[in-house]
């Protein structure tokens, strides 16, 4: 398997670490760190820093109450919780969790390119997408942070090449054309802080309807 | 995985195995020269231990009184009121003591193992839904004890080199770090931070970041 080559960057993964990213963005950081040793240092040692903060923080008194209601529950038998959800396929456990199943309810949207919502509210949507080998993406452009982690196949644009467990980070600024590699067809999970907006007139009337 | 390809590791990595300190093998010497410079943060680590293997109720009375008051303080600065803060800090009190057979001292100390508990229930709380959290790696049991006391004594010299060089910061930039990591600050106030205030303590956590990555590796080639 081709190494992965694109990380999440540094202030991503300590957004995550400290509770600060949205849920879309922080299922791809799930998502990723569960196919990525790199990043799963990087994550452990944002939480190294995180827990040294945190050993050292003021102190707000708790109540006797609070107390009370933990040592009391140490005796208590609990059932254990049900298991985490396992990798399955392509689509890691922290992905099968947010889909509920193990394979995404595609939705088709014209020229063999489908999509699976799986998330939206006000600070982002996250996404499966499905784009047939050496099929283009709809040229678009941001209002925000796209990030694009790919699961099975490949694609490319303007920025690079990104195979399976690549992440590409697009900012506000970037302007690009992704193309599905030659092969398999290419399997993504994008996760965006805005709706994209298409630079095509045809895919910006169809944008209300697909939410794309 | 990674040992397959030679050539990629050793670039990937700026030093070669065997010149970490807390590396070298099954070296008793580095692990008693070690606990002698033993740190607050290295004993909560061996209470949540005894926690784990023992179910030792006084360690974790130990962890309780550390920790509850600044996981309180931790989330009414991330914005819980304090009664919702302190039912957060019952379940990630009663978390620890009942998943601490999951605890693993070679990859996080005590103070990251809880900060990670209680961020992914607060979130889930504040969310009503699941956080989404990666998928646990799985690592055989033997591999795992090997590593443990080598490992765990390299991270506690990392934290606390970590904490004196916070400990050393002006305070405004102490402060933008602190309210980074108790999650005062946005995703893109973290992003300028990181460029500035966090700046001067990077290189710190980069090289605890060299110790993770090794020990991963390593718990993937045994």
């Amino acid at each position: 398997m081709k190494e992965i080559t694109h990380h999440l960057p540094e202030w991503l993964v300590r957004s995550y670490a400290a509770g600060s990213l949205g849920h879309a963005f922080s299922l791809v950081v799930a998502t990723h760190v569960s196919q990525c040793d790199e990043c799963r240092a990087r994550l452990e040692a944002e939480e190294l820093a995180g827990g040294v903060v945190l050993e050292t923080l003021e102190a707000v008194e708790a109540s006797d109450d609070l107390r009370a209601r933990v040592f009391d529950g140490l005796d208590e038998i609990v059932a254990p919780a049900p298991p985490a959800p396992q990798k399955a396929g392509i689509y890691p456990g922290a992905l099968i969790a947010e889909m509920g199943s193990d394979t995404p309810r595609w939705r088709s949207l014209g020229g063999g390119i489908r999509q699976a919502i799986l998330s939206a509210d006000k600070e982002g949507s996250a996404r499966l997408l499905y784009i047939p080998p050496g099929m283009a993406v709809p040229d678009h452009s941001h209002t925000g942070l796209e990030l694009t982690l790919v699961l099975q196949g490949s694609f490319s644009d303007e920025t690079g090449e990104y195979g399976v467990g690549d992440v590409e980070v697009a900012e506000d600024d970037l302007d690009h054309t992704p193309i599905a590699g030659m092969g398999e067809a290419c399997i993504c999970l994008a996760a965006t802080s805005a709706p994209l907006k298409f630079n095509s007139l045809l895919p910006r009337l169809l944008q209300p309807i697909f939410r794309i | 995985m990674f040992n397959t390809m030679t050539i990629g590791s050793d670039l990937k990595s700026p030093l070669p195995q065997g010149m970490w300190p807390g590396h070298s093998g099954k070296n008793m010497n580095d692990s008693v020269a070690a606990s002698e410079q033993r740190s607050e943060g290295c004993e909560q680590t061996e209470w949540l231990v005894a926690v784990r293997d023992h179910r030792d109720k006084a360690a974790f009375g130990r962890l309780y009184d550390h920790f509850t008051p600044r996981l309180k303080g931790m989330l009414i600065r991330s914005g819980m009121s304090g009664a919702a803060a302190e039912d957060v800090v019952q379940d990630v009190m009663l978390t620890i003591w009942r998943k601490a057979d999951l605890y693993d001292e070679s990859r996080a100390r005590a103070s990251a193992w809880i900060y990670r508990i209680a961020r992914n229930r607060q979130i889930d709380v504040i969310r009503r839904r699941p956080r989404p959290v990666p998928d646990e790696m799985v690592i055989e049991a033997e591999s795992r004890e090997t590593h443990d006391a080598d490992a765990a004594v390299s991270l506690e010299q990392e934290a606390v080199q970590l904490r004196e060089a916070l400990a050393t910061l002006p305070k405004s930039q102490r402060d933008i770090i602190e309210r980074a990591y108790v999650g005062e600050l946005t995703q893109a106030e973290i992003r300028e931070a990181t460029g500035l205030a966090l700046g001067t303590i990077k290189s710190r956590i980069r090289l605890a970041l060299e110790k993770l990555r090794h020990e991963l590796r390593d718990l993937r080639d045994e």
